[in-house]
């Protein structure tokens, strides 16, 4: 991580928060790993403003927003926003203190779309206000769910049944009136929640005019399944295995991000070994992700052959994810302080078996539609979402990028080996379908590029996880022979790693954007909270306004385009 | 190469634009490809592929399942097994840390009293709840005994809930075990080596068969 409290960013907070009222903002003073701001509700909005709009601040993008329980303090809920600023490539964390009884901020809409679904959750899972909201309704959990599950005191083992008598009703805010002049009947329909175009179960609500979309609204929460709730009840080595299921496209980049934010806290220097082959990894499964979107989005506008042609990367590069950690789609493979195990003695045999493979294919897929007048004319100036737009509603990854924006985890803040390879941030200007579906072609050579060089370098020598009795289990046979080995291994498996108590924000390049892990520890053994910025949430929830006045068959190519996981949105 | 179409690379001292583009710039599609040319590569692409499959000029990526299976490796994390003494009784002293370590919590154990003393404890009952476990392998991690490893099966069909959790009787196999159906467990470097040695060596021998098999044929024609 790069310095983060720089003077000059201290400076620029002043200049740009100069004049506020005494006590609007406060510097956090309770440690954690950046600078952060604690803001009064009363001047929140007009502070979110000056940051925004701030010539040395900037902070364009609203990254994440959650909201935090403290049960035994005199001003319970704390609502945490992570901004982010491009130009500056630097994070802020703002706190708005709010007590139980008066459990209300203002809606941050008006300054960043982005907030939208952001509020809804903080709202149905602490029942913490955003006041101005225009729709302010259940997201995550069914219409008829009583409670705000996040908070401290909601039973985890607490079941419900909930009934189909109440259900959730679609909210069109921008619906135009209808007039005389209309040729068509309006109607309204559903795509999905189960439909083969929807790629998961999303619902989409919309209102044809003819077969143009004037107005749609957007049901999920059906794979929602308290991913973050669990997280508080389990240690955080079993966390792993459920971060495996948010983008499980992708999932050991999940992994990965995961266990870098925790080695963070500890202060774990992971082994040179266990940092390479995560770099490789992630960049397989980058790969394996951007084929599987492609492939399906192609697959959605009538292109099929393109699918099979992905899918065989995607099925070989399985094949070494199971040869290094035994599973194929919930690989698991990472451990808090490195990898599950060594790395197979053939692993760079097969990788580059993989890479002499994967090039044919992507660009025999190239042929068949880059240049292509029939995907182009689905395609192009379809959905086209301007770099500004983009940002304001906290867009990340290939979609931002697609839209002129160039903004990648791996170059901003590198982590693991990226700040020693060279690759190239691709960035397309068109912001639309075929754009979305270009710059994935991209990565895909430059995540090669990366993986070549890294394979070219050699594998390190060494240990694939740091040998540290407090953090990973200690080797088998000694664990078998040795009373001192047998007792920290006892003493991990009952008690957990006991991580600091502090907070950390750590973020990865995922397939689909910016994956972000929001840690607290009390220092238990288990986490506090954790909360996790899915990519694809902040994209999918300006889907609608996308889709608003293209016809139906565009909403479908578009969606494609997107990459919505519905394991990671709904977490 | 079309003006979209070139990549841009930003380096930590070459700050992105601001602001941030407030117009799309679409691709703009050239004479050849309004007149649907490109088309023409891509049928030939479809056409190689097509005759490749057709005469067997590569590696047939469908497997005929169930006829074929798929090979996995020796750390595939499947149905779990519990481990024998060679005289048969499970090795399995109830020390509850797979139970605890596991994130399904899909893993019920009652412990019982070993008439042998040295031994202590074993599972008058051992269960796994199938459609609960997520196959992570933490069980085996923190086994201190090597009791519980994870075999290569993965055909886990039940026609209800009951069936799907397993007992002793199930998870239990006898001391000598086909070592073939080994999955994730703890794991000895020097027979991965070993193994992976054995498979090259495989892979040659049949390179090596279907190279004389060419030969063969194209000397017969």
């Amino acid at each position: 991580m790069p310095a983060l409290a720089e003077p000059s960013l201290l400076d620029s907070l002043n200049d740009a928060l100069d004049g506020l009222p005494e006590g609007a903002v406060t510097p956090d003073t309770s440690g954690g790993d950046q600078p952060a701001l604690v803001v009064d509700r009363d001047h929140l909005v007009e502070v979110c403003r000056r940051l925004r709009d701030g010539d040395d601040t900037r902070f364009d993008l609203l990254m994440d927003a959650c909201g935090v329980d403290w049960p035994e303090r005199e001003e319970r809920f704390e609502v945490v926003y992570h901004l982010y600023s491009i130009p500056r490539r630097e994070r802020l964390r703002l706190k708005v203190r709010v007590p139980e009884d008066d459990a209300r901020v203002p809606s941050l809409i008006p300054v960043w779309k982005a907030a939208d679904w952001f509020e809804r959750e903080t709202w149905e899972m602490f029942g913490i206000v955003a006041e101005g909201h225009p729709n302010l309704s259940r997201l995550l959990t069914h219409e008829a769910f009583k409670g705000h599950p996040l908070r401290k005191d909601y039973d985890p083992a607490k079941r419900w049944l909930l009934t189909e008598d109440k259900i959730y009703r679609p909210k069109f805010l921008h619906l135009p009136e209808e007039t005389d002049d209309d040729i068509f009947e309006r109607m309204t329909i559903n795509i999905g929640p189960s439909h083969p175009a929807m790629h998961g179960t999303f619902r989409v609500m919309a209102v044809l005019d003819g077969e143009t979309i004037i107005d749609a609204d957007l049901e999920i929460g059906y794979l929602h399944r308290c991913f973050e709730k669990m997280c508080e009840t389990h240690t955080w080595q079993q966390v792993i295995p459920y971060t495996d299921r948010l983008n499980y496209c992708s999932s050991f980049i999940n992994n990965v991000g995961y266990c870098q934010v925790v080695e963070r806290m500890l202060d774990v220097e992971v082994p040179a070994k266990a940092v390479w082959a995560r770099t490789v990894l992630s960049e397989f499964s980058r790969v394996m992700d951007h084929c599987v979107c492609n492939g399906t989005t192609l697959v959605d506008v009538g292109g099929l052959t393109n699918f099979w042609y992905m899918f065989q990367i995607r099925e070989e590069i399985y094949g070494l994810l199971e040869a290094c950690f035994g599973a194929r789609l919930t690989v698991s493979g990472c451990r808090i302080g490195g990898l599950l195990a060594d790395l197979p003695p053939d692993f760079m045999e097969r990788s580059h078996a993989l890479l002499e493979m994967i090039p044919p294919l992507i660009s025999d897929v190239g042929k068949l539609v880059d240049k292509n007048r029939i995907w182009m004319d689905r395609s192009v100036g379809i959905s086209a979402v301007t770099g500004e737009d983009a940002v304001n509603w906290g867009w990340t990854g290939p979609c931002l990028r697609a839209s002129g924006v160039s903004y990648d985890v791996r170059r901003a803040h590198p982590y693991g080996l990226y700040d020693s390879v060279d690759f190239d941030v691709p960035v397309l200007y068109g912001g639309d379908v075929y754009d979305r579906y270009r710059i994935r072609m991209l990565e895909i050579d430059e995540s090669l590029k990366i993986i070549r060089q890294l394979l070219e370098r050699g594998m390190p020598e060494g240990p694939h996880i740091v040998d540290d009795p407090h953090v990973a289990l200690p080797p088998k046979d000694a664990a078998y022979n040795q009373m001192e080995a047998m007792i920290y291994h006892f003493k991990l498996i009952m008690d957990g790693i006991q991580v600091p108590s502090g907070e950390a924000y750590g973020a990865v390049e995922g397939a689909n954007g910016e994956l972000g892990y929001y840690v607290l520890s009390d220092g238990s053994g288990k986490p506090y909270r954790i909360k996790v910025r899915p990519p694809c949430f902040p994209i999918f929830s300006t889907f609608p306004s996308m889709i608003r006045g293209q016809s139906v068959s565009d909403a479908v190519a578009t969606l494609g385009g997107l990459n919505v996981i519905a394991g990671e949105l709904e977490r | 190469m079309t003006a979209t179409e070139t990549t841009q690379t930003t380096t930590r001292t070459n700050l992105p634009t601001v602001p941030h583009p407030t117009e799309v710039e679409p691709r703009k599609m050239t004479l050849a490809e309004r007149m649907y040319l490109p088309l023409l590569s891509g049928m030939a692409v479809t056409i190689k592929h097509t005759f490749q499959n057709l005469f067997g000029l590569r590696k047939k990526v469908t497997i005929q399942y169930p006829e074929e299976r798929r090979e996995y490796s020796h750390r595939y994390r499947g149905h779990h097994i519990l481990t024998t003494r060679p005289d048969g009784s499970v090795r399995c002293v109830a020390c509850y840390l797979c139970a605890q370590a596991c994130p399904a919590e899909c893993i019920h154990i009652e412990a019982g009293e070993h008439p042998d003393e040295n031994i202590e404890k074993y599972p008058l009952v051992y269960e796994i709840d199938m459609l609960r476990c997520v196959f992570c392998g933490y069980c085996v991690d923190a086994c201190p005994e090597e009791a519980i490893i994870m075999s290569n099966n993965y055909d886990m069909a039940y026609f209800n809930r009951e069936q799907s959790i397993v007992g002793k009787s199930e998870l239990q196999k006898p001391y000598t075990f086909d070592e073939d159906q080994l999955g994730y467990r703890p794991s000895y470097p020097e027979e991965e080596v070993q193994r992976a040695q054995m498979r090259r060596e495989a892979f040659d021998l049949v390179a090596a068969a279907k190279q004389a098999e060419e030969t063969g044929e194209r000397v017969s024609a």
